[in-house]
């Protein structure tokens, strides 16, 4: 959680969609423009409550709309645009979809 | 409009002054709706101004009731603080639902907003597990239709068995048929068979041993299914009322079930909006892939890391700009004019009282209304600013770029737009805090705000410093601000850490679609945050006023032998680490008043009346070091009374003020003391 400032490496050398099929990976290190269903949360139950209430839980449909490798990420879910913070999107494991 | 409206807070359940309709109905309506969602439009379009403005008992959180009156009948609408959903996560989670099982309203109008349907009705789903009918007002159809989404009102009425009524609060569109709908409903003229969520099926029989469990325990009025449903889910406030119900036992028991399931969270989340996706299924249409709203390509600059920098910054710009050229000049216009004006009459009309009176009156009351008259012209364009910005949608995009900076502080990336107004004046930087959702982030926002060197701060550092430094004046004076903000910095890492432990509010926020902002709601909350500033901390700022123009005069009648200086020269020995006499100390304690008393008390005492002649008087009395060490003193020093009665106000807590003022003290003095020392050692 207190890394959050720091370059994820994972966003830049994180292999084409087409090859990542079916891969769970973190929310964090999805690229703009990626799709993903979310497959697990993680976290303390404040943080889980809030993230289910804002539409990320199990089988919700996930689309990076911004993630610049460092600082927080803006993703959509059930139509909405939810800003996270690094630590947060790194809690929330989501399951690649092709584009 | 009547000032009644704005004269009392009421309690809960406590009867609203209301014209006498002792035959007619009174329907009481809740109002409940997830944030950014246009719930205070429909409020205010429903009762206009006629609402009162409170706090909801024992808690921080803003209440609303107003009331109208249709076809009869009185409506009583208590507006719910807006939540994403009823689980114990926050003080407005509690008040919201408490509310609706303590009260029992005869209808809860749930607003949702069209065009993020799906998470929208994620409190509905919550709500129809509550012991109240529930309306579904289908808000912001127009936006909805923009982004692509299309949906069918009477499909989505069907499948939830709950009346559905299409809006656009913004243009006034479907507010009567609401209302409407509400009578309806409230006299049982619509038949109300809700179809609520159910538990998953994976889910069921531990939730029917838990209600086993707990059968014929549990508190009136709360019903029996949705406490074992928040059991289930783990919420804290449940479980620690039903700890309390059960005997140790059959606790143990229950205790067992929940800790083998202790998953259950956010598979009765899932289970919600799987619900949510049978309802919407049939009633809604989703736009074509590849359509790019309006809102995104805004985002496309609003939040980029560089580009959503400047725009901030040229968004600060012009409130500053504005500020200054409207409101700078309405306040000189209210200090002279009417302020000094009431002085002038007031010391005429009491040329024959004696001297005591005429101080009091003029210098004690007059001069604390005048404070706080003055104030208002910054807070209107304050509060319009951050209203607008709030309602456009365009307040979380700022916290979104900022947020990487604050969170180094323990802060919240919603705490920089208040704290940086703070450059303008402290009070409405403390007011301002109340966007903040987390109330910890918001707490040490608030107790970090004092820290930010208002301009009449300012002021008195232009005044001294080009006396004592000569050319140096402007770098002294930056080098002061810089010293400033490190030290605001080095103390919210200090409380946040020492205090809160660390912890930090997750960063997880909805970015609201843009929109045009409804200056009707704005207007109002101008209006009412204005109102509660004159009377809460306005009464506070009267009273202080008077009792310390009282201490400056008592008992000879001047400044130099009043209570004050007595105080000033007991507390010499802490100001002589800095070079600082009794003198010094007492234009630092006049300072609460207003910042700019410092002056006019140095005036008084070194008899050099206010002119640049006193600064000089200054810089020959004390060393360089000891000039310095004031002016970084004067920065850090304790705010002003009205940013100290906001505080008050804002936190609801005279503990957290003593606090704050107590650390301020102290961290100015251990700073000027640092400064003197340092100075010296420098050789200045």
């Amino acid at each position: 959680m207190r890394n959050r400032s720091k370059t994820d490496p994972a966003v830049r050398s994180s292999p084409s969609t087409s090859a990542s099929d079916n891969e769970s990976v973190f929310l964090s290190v999805m690229r703009p423009g990626e799709r993903g269903v979310v497959v697990g949360l993680a976290g303390g139950r404040g943080l889980l409550c809030r993230m289910a209430s804002l539409g990320f839980t199990p089988g919700a449909e996930v689309t990076v709309i911004q993630n610049f490798g460092r600082g927080p990420l803006i993703a959509q879910v059930r139509g909405a645009r939810i800003a996270l913070g690094r630590g947060e999107a790194r809690k929330i494991q989501v399951r690649k979809v092709a584009l | 409009m009547s000032p009644r409206f704005f004269s009392a807070v009421p309690t809960v359940g406590e009867a609203l002054d209301l014209p006498a309709v002792t035959e007619e109905r009174t329907v009481l309506v809740a109002l409940a709706g997830q944030p950014n969602v246009g719930k205070s439009t429909v409020f205010n379009l429903l009762t206009g101004l006629n609402q009162h403005v409170g706090n909801w008992p024992g808690k921080t959180v803003e209440r609303k009731e107003g009331a109208f009156t249709l076809n009869g009948t009185t409506y009583r609408l208590v507006d719910l603080p807006g939540t994403y959903s009823l689980t114990a996560n926050s003080a407005e989670e509690i008040v919201a639902r408490e509310f609706i099982i303590r009260e029992r309203p005869d209808v809860v109008v749930a607003l949702v907003d069209a065009a993020i349907l799906e998470r929208s009705l994620y409190l509905v789903a919550e709500l129809l597990s509550l012991p109240a009918p529930v309306v579904v007002g289908l808000n912001m159809i127009d936006v909805a239709r923009q982004e692509g989404v299309e949906i069918e009102p009477e499909v989505l009425a069907a499948a939830l068995g709950v009346p559905v009524v299409p809006m656009i609060a913004t243009k006034n569109v479907g507010v009567r048929e609401l209302s409407e709908t509400v009578d309806r409903v409230a006299s049982g003229e619509i038949p109300y068979t809700p179809k609520p969520p159910q538990i998953r099926a994976d889910h069921q029989e531990v939730l029917e041993e838990i209600e086993r469990l707990i059968v014929g325990c549990v508190p009136d009025p709360y019903p029996q299914d949705w406490v074992a449903l928040k059991l289930l889910e783990g919420d804290q406030e449940v479980t620690r009322m039903m700890r309390s119900c059960l005997s140790d036992e059959r606790w143990e028991e229950v205790h067992d079930v929940l800790r083998a399931h202790d998953d259950a969270l956010v598979a009765v989340a899932g289970g919600r909006y799987e619900w949510i996706g049978r309802m919407v299924r049939a009633a809604m249409t989703r736009p074509k892939a590849g359509q790019i709203s309006l809102t995104e390509r805004l985002d496309r600059w609003a939040t980029h890391p560089l580009w959503g920098l400047l725009i901030l910054a040229g968004i600060l710009g012009l409130v500053f700009g504005l500020t200054y050229t409207v409101a700078s000049p309405l306040m000189d216009f209210l200090d002279t004019y009417v302020v000094g004006g009431l002085a002038d009459l007031a010391r005429a009309a009491l040329a024959r009282a004696p001297a005591w009176l005429s101080g009091l009156v003029v210098d004690g009351v007059i001069g604390g209304v005048g404070s706080v008259l003055t104030f208002l012209p910054i807070l209107l364009i304050f509060f319009a600013v951050m209203g607008t910005l709030e309602d456009m949608g365009y307040m979380a995009r700022a916290a979104y770029v900022m947020d990487g900076f604050m969170h180094m502080m323990g802060l919240h990336g919603k705490s920089f737009l208040p704290l940086f107004l703070g450059f303008g004046c402290n009070v409405p930087a403390v007011l301002g805090t109340r966007v903040i959702e987390s109330r910890r982030a918001r707490l040490l926002t608030i107790l970090l705000a004092p820290l930010i060197p208002c301009t009449a701060r300012m002021a008195i550092v232009a005044f001294i410093a080009p006396a004592f430094f000569g050319p140096a004046a402007t770098l002294v004076s930056w080098g002061l601000v810089l010293l400033a903000l490190a030290v605001l910095a080095l103390s919210g890492v200090l409380i946040n850490n020492l205090i809160f432990r660390g912890q930090r509010a997750a960063f997880i926020m909805e970015l609201p679609l843009y929109h045009l902002p409804n200056w009707r709601t704005i207007g109002l909350l101008v209006w009412q945050r204005s109102m509660e500033f004159v009377r809460k901390a306005g009464t506070l700022i009267l009273g202080v006023s008077v009792v310390v123009w009282a201490l400056s005069v008592m008992p000879g009648g001047d400044v130099e032998h009043s209570y004050l200086a007595a105080i000033g020269r007991w507390l010499e020995p802490a100001g002589r680490l800095m070079g600082l006499d009794w003198r010094l100390i007492v234009a630092l304690l006049t300072s609460f008043i207003a910042k700019e008393n410092s002056i006019a008390t140095l005036g008084v005492l070194f008899g050099a009346g206010e002119g640049p002649g006193l600064a000089d008087v200054l810089a020959t009395t004390f060393p360089p070091s000891t000039g310095l060490a004031f002016l970084a003193m004067q920065m850090l020093f304790i705010p002003c009374l009205a940013t100290v009665a906001v505080i008050r106000q804002e936190t609801r807590s005279w503990g957290w003020t003593l606090f704050n003022l107590a650390f301020l003290l102290l961290v100015s003095w251990v700073t000027g003391v640092g400064v003197f020392w340092l100075a010296n050692l420098v050789g200045l």
